[in-house]
């Protein structure tokens, strides 16, 4: 039972950021009509974002140490950060401690930025193209900027480490009653499943609750009659591939301290949250935030050695063979509206 | 007066046997290097390095190609020379191979096999190499190294540490430096006996693919030979990247030990997760809960950062170990790179030394000359201590080091510390053993090709 629990938990991570990421590939979908491949490559971004930081609070200079050999025997040479020389050790090391969720600041801007640079620059020239010849660029972007992230920071992944006071992890077990040391859940995983949440939310919230959100909506039910409203729904349309763009974003930057970044991550993410998006059905909001939890847990589930060795291999087909089935039963996924995709 | 007695045709009587005379020379000595796979007719002689220049273990590769390049120079005679002043063999005088310079082509495996083979097959084809040097997975290495076998062209293993590649896919023209995953289970058994006692129970999260397989197998052998106890083996994906699913269930095992058979980004990202997870601070049986990664790498080790305090594991060599032969090479790289090289960096400096050697001993590039002068070859000075390239599997024995992450690490490039340098005598092991295909397991013949 214990260890159902923390599939579940287990789960409830992986598929925040299946959620994040395919609530952004939803809201690119609705709004243009793009099938967006370069989605993943945002995600990555984002957390190259919180790398980004990291380095330039640890830019230091170099101090020779006479007293200390460096490995070929000649004096050492120490580097000594900025940020410790300017603010101090204590508050300098604070802010170095912090720098994930510092980078949030740093992240939203630049992805922004990105988006409708990629927007404008780009993708709007492929609005009245198929959807292949949409899909061939934005994958050929992808590789463009995983390439380019590699020439800067290299192929290792890099560890961008949660701020020391979240580093451990939390009986989770003995607040639902199981034993002490049962069900232990790093706390970093529980803020990151807590994040989404409140992203998903405000996203939603955003959507419902503001004027902007009412016209965006609209425009993704019949883009035309808005625009002959005198609406300007494409410099709409072009803020909400700025938003698309900063979620993703996000969710990279806080994803960093459970798998440290690598410039190949976004396409690992990208597969799967197509999966989630047709899962949840094309274009539907809560569908895909739906179907981004359901996978990610099923995904959990299929990977227990109990259920491994029923079936061998099932938690690397499990998503896929969700996907056969929910596609054979509801061709339109879980919440999908007719007409979308299907002229 | 004088008349001449020249006449056309005399002269071209002359002429030709003059051009046959002159000919035969060269004839000749093409005849001695024909026979083979791309005999190098001119003044150079072209080697291949095929190393992952793209993927998930390019920076293992990349440092692997600046140590290929540093071992042309020396070869050439630029620079300090390096390991040449301290390898025992004094065949190699600076001035390339059998007085032919030495020039080398590159080709990206991508840590893919498909891939790895073709880019070698170019460079065989089109480049006309004599040697593949290079890689940094056994998957790669076994695929690389048929090719190899079937051209005719020798093959210098790379990074690659399944027991298959000397063990049931060992090939006659293929040879390997780096040690295997039999020597990490056999060095690695007493230090954890010693370290952590005989009454332990072991957890195995083990990469999918060749080397994982033979690992977990050799790595269970020795720990149960210890006393441990086995608890369970679980397989995981190539590159899974978020392992949280699978070491949720070692947390209630019962098992109090984790074997991390994972290797590059993969091992980074396991061994953080198990921190995360708690694994580390955990008390299981009465006993601390440990982490053993059996096969580290100096760039693994840095990217690990913290989580890799005080976690054994071995290596084939280190740039602390204090030998002559390591300063020399240490010295060389870390002049021109800026940087202590890497284990992988090592293996692929000293085998293209080693070859190169061959070639200079047997007096010819043709293979199965190089194989006759490498099989059963003993030497020193390449960092390993003495060394024996072992005849019936091709397979190279020296000592192994056990490691251990560093508590506290002064600089970048101190993320490990040698904990123990294991004689040569304890890892061997006979060329039939049942890990390595047993009495089945054959090199077949050398190839020489065309």
């Amino acid at each position: 039972m214990d260890a159902i629990f923390l599939q579940i938990l287990n789960g409830l991570d992986k598929g925040s950021a299946y959620a994040l990421i395919a609530l952004g590939l939803t809201l690119i979908f609705g709004t243009l009509g793009v099938v967006n491949f370069a989605h993943g490559a945002l995600f990555m971004l984002g957390a190259f974002c919180a790398v980004t930081l990291q380095k330039l609070f640890g830019l230091s200079y170099t101090v020779i140490d006479e007293t200390q050999k460096d490995f070929l025997g000649n004096p050492l040479k120490v580097e000594v950060s900025y940020l410790e020389g300017w603010f101090g050790p204590e508050i300098g090391g604070a802010l170095a401690d912090w720098s994930v969720p510092l980078s949030i600041l740093l992240a939203i801007p630049i992805m922004v930025a990105i988006g409708f640079v990629m927007e404008r620059g780009l993708i709007k020239h492929f609005y009245k193209r198929p959807h292949a010849d949409q899909i061939l660029v934005t994958f050929g972007l992808a590789i463009v900027l995983q390439e380019v992230v590699k020439y800067f920071f290299g192929a290792n992944p890099i560890q961008t480490p949660a701020p020391q006071a979240f580093r451990g992890a939390l009986d989770f077990g003995v607040l639902v009653g199981f034993e002490p040391g049962a069900v232990i859940y790093p706390f970093w995983r529980l803020i990151y499943f807590l994040f989404a949440a409140v992203l998903i939310g405000a996203v939603f919230a955003f959507l419902r609750f503001t004027t902007f959100g009412m016209v965006v909506r609209a425009g993704m039910a019949d883009r035309e009659t808005v625009g002959l409203l005198g609406i300007n729904i494409d410099r709409r349309f072009t803020i909400m591939f700025g938003m698309a763009s900063a979620v993703a974003g996000l969710a990279g930057v806080m994803y960093t301290p459970i798998l440290s970044p690598h410039y190949h991550m976004g396409m690992d993410f990208l597969v799967i949250s197509f999966v989630v998006v047709v899962v949840g059905g094309m274009g539907s909001l809560p569908g895909a935030v739906a179907a981004g939890f359901l996978l990610g847990i099923l995904q959990s589930f299929a990977s227990m050695n109990e259920i491994k060795a029923v079936i061998p291999g099932i938690d690397q087909v499990i998503i896929y063979l969700v996907a056969i089935v929910i596609l054979l039963v509801r061709p339109r996924g879980l919440m999908g509206k007719a007409g979308v995709m299907e002229e | 007066m004088t008349s001449s007695k020249f006449t056309r045709r005399g002269l071209l009587k002359t002429g030709a046997a003059a051009g046959v005379t002159l000919a035969t020379p060269q004839l000749l000595l093409a005849g001695s290097h024909a026979g083979f796979t791309n005999a190098p007719t001119g003044s150079t002689v072209t080697l291949g390095f095929n190393v992952p220049q793209t993927g998930p273990y390019s920076e293992e590769g990349l440092d692997e190609l600046r140590a290929q390049e540093l071992a042309v120079e020396h070869l050439n005679g630029i620079g300090d020379g390096g390991m040449l002043n301290t390898f025992s063999s004094k065949a190699l005088d600076g001035t390339g191979i059998l007085g032919k310079k030495v020039e080398f082509v590159t080709g990206d495996t991508q840590t893919k096999s498909d891939a790895a083979r073709a880019s070698a097959k170019s460079m065989i084809e089109k480049d006309k190499v004599v040697m593949i040097n290079g890689g940094s997975s056994s998957g790669v290495a076994i695929a690389v190294q048929g090719l190899c076998q079937e051209a005719g062209i020798i093959f210098m293993a790379g990074l690659t540490h399944s027991n298959d590649t000397t063990g049931k896919d060992r090939k006659a023209n293929g040879f390997r430096h780096f040690f295997n995953a039999y020597m990490s289970g056999a060095a690695l058994a007493p230090v954890l006996k010693n370290a952590y006692g005989t009454d332990r129970r072991a957890y195995h999260l083990t990469a999918d693919y060749t080397w994982g397989w033979t690992q977990e197998e050799s790595l269970k052998a020795s720990t149960e030979a210890i006393g441990w106890e086995t608890v369970k083996t679980v397989r995981t994906p190539v590159g899974a990247g978020d392992f949280s699913s699978y070491i949720a269930p070692v947390l209630n095992s019962g098992a109090d030990v984790l074997i991390l058979n994972h290797y590059g980004g993969d091992m980074i990202n396991s061994l953080t997760q198990a921190v995360q997870f708690g694994l580390r601070d955990k008390v299981v049986n009465g006993k601390n809960f440990e982490i053993v990664v059996p096969l580290y790498s100096e760039l693994m080790a840095a990217g690990a950062g913290e989580n890799i305090k005080g976690v054994f594991g071995s290596m084939n060599w280190n740039w602390q170990l204090p030998d002559e032969g390591t300063r020399a090479f240490v010295k060389s790289f870390g002049e021109k790179y800026g940087r202590p090289p890497s284990n992988s960096a090592q293996t692929c400096y000293v085998q293209t030394l080693l070859y190169a050697d061959a070639v200079t001993r047997a007096g010819s590039f043709n293979p199965c000359a190089v194989v006759e002068a490498l099989e059963g070859f003993e030497f020193d000075g390449l960092g390993n201590g003495p060394t024996l390239y072992r005849a019936e599997d091709h397979q190279c024995f020296k000592d192994v080091l056990v490691m251990k992450g560093a508590e506290n690490p002064t600089n970048q490039y101190d993320t490990l510390e040698i904990v123990e340098v294991t004689p040569r005598a304890q890892v061997e092991y006979a060329p039939n053993h049942p890990m390595f295909g047993g009495d089945e397991a054959s090199l077949g013949s050398c190839n020489a090709g065309a």
